[in-house]
C-alpha cells in the first residue's frame, strides 16, 4: 500500500508544528524521518496514523491513493508502534498481541483458535513464543518492543508506522534490534514509516530517507543520496560529521582562510573527516594545522587538529593510508579538502572558493 | 555501643506502647462502647431496637441513598476525572479545585446552600419548583441530593492523579489496534483504574451512609420519612433511648468495620 502525504499543515497555537508537508511513499518501502527533536517528525506521523489531525487546509493523506484523512484512527488499519510501548499493563504478552483481533466486531471476529494460532504465530515472528504467559514487567526493553510489533501485525495493517522504535532501547540492543526489523520488513513487507533522531540508524534501515527540520521537509532519497548530495548545510551537518568553515563572498568567489575578514561569516564550507588529505608542507588551498591527538584505537584512524583559529578540526583515515605517512601529536601540516561542499545562508552554492 | 542500643530500644518499647495506647482509647474503644450499650439489655432487646419501624425506614431511607449516590458519583467521577486528567483545556485547574469545594465546605453550610437555592417559601428556584409539583428540600430527593454533593469529590480525587501518571498513550494504541471507544474504555480504562476506582468506591459509600451535616439541614427530620441511619440515632439519643440509639449505631459501626477492612484490601492491590 503507497502513502502520499499531500501539503500538511500542523498548528499547535501559534506553534506551526509543520509547514506544507509533501511526501510520497512507494508500496512496500522502509522509510525513515529523520530529524532533531522538535523538528515535527513525530506529529507527521501520528497524523498519517490517524491519532492527530492535520490543519482543515486542504491537506491529505491518501493510501493507495485514497484519502483517509476523515476516517478515524480505529477504522484505518494502520500498526502504530509507539515509542514507550503503550502495551496493556493488565494482560499478558499473548493477550496484548490478541488485542486487536478480539476487539473486531463480532461479525469479523476470527474464532478462538484462529486467534490463538495467529498470536502464536506472531510470537514466533518475533522470536517471543515461549514468553506468551509472561506479564510485561518481566520483559526487558527489546523484548517489549518486539510485543509492541507483533500487536501492531495482528490487525494486518496496511502500513506499519513506528514512532522512535529503539529510542528507549541501550546501545547493543538497539543496534541489533534494528538490523532485526531490517529483516522482519524483508519478510512481511508492509509499507513502513519510522520515525528517529539518530542518522546511523535511518542510513542502516531505511530505502528512502527523509530529513525534516523546523516542521519542513529538507530533503528525501536514498540513503547514499543523502549521505553523498545533501541539498542544504542543515542535511550534510545533520548526516555524518563534518568540519565547518566558517568565511565571505567576494567578487562571486568564496573566502576562506586567513585571506577571509575575521567579521564576516556569510560562507559555510563542510568537509567530512575522510575528505582531507594531509600534507607536510604548505600547499595552495591547504589548510594549516596543528596535530592535537591521533587516536589508532578503532577501525579507522582519528585525527584530532586545531587550526590557526584555535578551530577543533577531525580528520579520518584507514589504517593504510595512515601507515603510509603518519603524523604525530604537535607537527604542524596542511589539509587539503578533497571534496568539499560550500553553502550560502545554508543553501547549496556552487562556484569558484580560494583558501 | 550497648547502652544506646538497649536506650533505643526502651524508646522503641514506650513509643509502640503510647501509640497502641492511643489508638486504643481513641478508635477501639468507643466502638466496643458502642457495642456494650447497644447489647446492654440483651440481643432481643437491640434486635426489637432495630425491628423499630421509624429506625427499620431510617434504614431504608439510608440505603436507598447509598444506592443511588454510589453509582451516580462513580459515573460523574470517573467521566470527570477522564476529562481532566486525560485533556488541556482553559479552565482545567479551577476546575479541579472546584471539585474539593464539598471537602472545603462545611456540610451544615452545603445544606443551607441547598436550602437557599430550593427551599419551596424562600429558595431561589423552590416556588417555581413548588408550583410544579416539585419539592427537592425536607423530602428523600433533598436527602439524595445533598448527599450526591457531599461525596461527589471521592472518587474524582482518586482517579484524576492515577490516570494523569496513566497518561493516554494506551488507550490510543487500543484505538489504533481497531477498538471502537467503548470497547477501549472497558478493556483498557477501566481494568486500569480499577483499584482507585475501588477505593473511590468504598470512600463514597463510607460517607454517604454516615452523612450527618448537610443531610440534617435539608432532610426536615420528618420521622419515617426523611430521616437517614445518623440522623435517626441523633433523635433517639435526644430522646434518651439510649439502647435503641446505640442499636442503630451498632449498624453504622458495622459499615465503618466493613469499610476499613475492604480499604485496607484494595490499598494493598492499588
Amino acid at each position: 500500500m503507497s502513502i502520499e502525504i499531500k501539503h500538511i499543515n500542523k498548528h499547535f497555537g501559534d506553534f506551526h508544528a509543520l509547514h506544507d508537508v509533501s511526501l510520497t511513499i512507494p508500496t512496500g518501502k522502509l522509510v525513515a524521518i529523520l530529524g532533531p527533536s522538535g523538528c515535527g517528525k513525530t506529529t507527521l506521523l501520528r497524523i498519517v496514523a490517524g491519532l492527530e489531525s492535520a490543519d482543515a487546509d486542504g491537506g491529505d493523506v491518501l493510501f493507495d491513493g485514497e484519502s483517509t484523512i476523515a476516517t478515524p484512527v480505529n477504522r484505518r488499519r494502520v500498526g502504530f508502534v509507539f515509542q514507550h510501548y503503550a502495551l496493556f499493563r493488565q494482560m499478558t504478552v499473548a493477550e496484548n498481541v490478541a488485542f486487536g483481533l478480539t476487539v473486531k466486531p463480532k461479525a469479523d471476529r476470527p474464532s478462538k483458535a484462529e486467534i490463538k494460532a495467529k498470536v502464536e504465530e506472531l510470537l514466533d515472528l518475533v522470536q517471543l513464543s515461549h514468553l506468551g504467559a509472561r506479564y510485561l514487567d518481566e520483559l526487558s526493553g527489546g523484548q517489549r518492543q518486539r510485543v509492541a510489533l507483533a500487536r501492531a501485525l495482528a490487525i494486518a495493517p496496511k502500513v506499519l508506522l513506528l514512532d522512535e522504535p529503539f529510542g528507549a532501547l541501550d546501545a547493543q540492543v538497539r543496534a541489533s534490534l534494528r538490523r532485526w526489523l531490517r529483516h522482519l520488513h524483508d519478510t512481511i513487507n508492509v509499507t513502513s514509516i519510522f520515525v528517529t533522531h539518530d542518522q546511523e540508524e535511518a542510513l542502516e534501515v531505511a530505502d528512502q530517507v527523509v530529513v525534516m527540520n523546523k516542521g519542513r521537509l529538507e530533503q528525501s532519497g536514498s540513503p547514499n543520496e543523502l549521505f553523498t548530495q545533501p541539498k542544504s548545510e542543515f542535511v550534510m551537518n545533520f548526516l555524518g560529521e563534518v568540519n565547518i568553515f566558517h568565511g565571505r563572498f567576494e567578487n562571486g568567489q568564496a573566502v576562506f582562510g586567513a585571506k577571509a575578514a575575521a567579521d564576516s561569516a556569510h560562507a559555510k564550507m563542510l568537509v567530512r573527516p575522510h575528505d582531507f588529505k594531509i600534507a607536510r608542507t604548505p600547499e595552495a588551498g591547504g589548510i594549516s594545522a596543528q596535530v592535537v591527538r591521533v587516536l589508532t584505537a578503532g577501525s579507522i584512524v582519528k585525527i584530532e587538529l586545531s587550526d590557526d583559529t584555535k578551530q577543533t578540526l577531525y580528520v579520518h583515515q584507514s589504517h593504510a593510508e595512515f601507515d603510509k605517512n603518519p603524523v604525530k601529536a604537535d607537527e604542524q601540516v596542511w589539509l587539503i579538502p578533497t571534496s568539499q561542499r560550500i553553502f550560502r545562508n545554508g543553501e547549496d552554492w556552487n562556484g569558484d572558493y580560494i583558501i | 555501643m550497648e547502652s544506646n542500643s538497649s536506650t533505643r530500644r526502651v524508646f522503641h518499647i514506650v513509643t509502640g506502647t503510647l501509640a497502641v495506647a492511643i489508638i486504643g482509647f481513641v478508635l477501639v474503644l468507643p466502638l466496643g462502647i458502642i457495642l456494650k450499650e447497644a447489647f446492654s439489655k440483651g440481643v432481643g432487646a437491640w434486635w426489637e431496637a432495630l425491628s423499630d419501624a421509624d429506625t427499620l425506614s431510617a434504614i431504608k431511607l439510608t440505603l436507598l441513598t447509598t444506592a443511588i449516590v454510589v453509582p451516580v458519583n462513580t459515573v460523574m467521577g470517573v467521566v470527570m476525572a477522564w476529562a481532566i486528567a486525560k485533556f488541556e483545556f482553559k479552565g482545567r485547574t479551577f476546575l479541579v479545585s472546584l471539585i474539593d469545594l464539598p471537602f472545603a465546605v462545611s456540610p451544615i453550610v452545603a445544606g443551607l446552600v441547598f436550602i437557599l437555592l430550593l427551599g419551596p417559601r424562600n429558595g431561589w428556584f423552590g416556588p417555581w419548583l413548588d408550583a410544579h409539583g416539585v419539592r427537592l428540600v425536607f423530602s428523600t430527593a433533598g436527602v439524595i441530593i445533598a448527599t450526591l454533593f457531599v461525596t461527589f469529590p471521592f472518587v474524582v480525587r482518586e482517579l484524576i492523579p492515577l490516570m494523569r501518571e496513566q497518561g493516554s498513550a494506551e488507550e490510543q494504541a487500543a484505538l489504533s489496534l481497531g477498538a471502537k471507544p467503548w470497547k477501549m474504555f472497558w478493556r483498557v480504562t477501566l481494568p486500569n483504574i480499577r483499584w482507585g476506582l475501588l477505593y473511590g468506591v468504598i470512600l463514597t459509600l463510607a460517607r454517604s451512609v454516615g452523612e450527618f451535616g448537610a443531610v440534617s439541614v435539608v432532610s426536615g427530620h420528618i420521622r419515617g420519612e426523611t430521616n437517614t441511619l445518623p440522623l435517626h440515632v441523633e433523635i433517639l439519643y435526644n430522646e434518651y433511648s439510649f439502647t435503641a440509639a446505640f442499636a442503630a449505631a451498632s449498624a453504622l459501626s458495622l459499615v465503618a468495620v466493613v469499610t476499613i477492612i475492604a480499604k485496607s484490601i484494595v490499598e494493598k492491590r492499588k
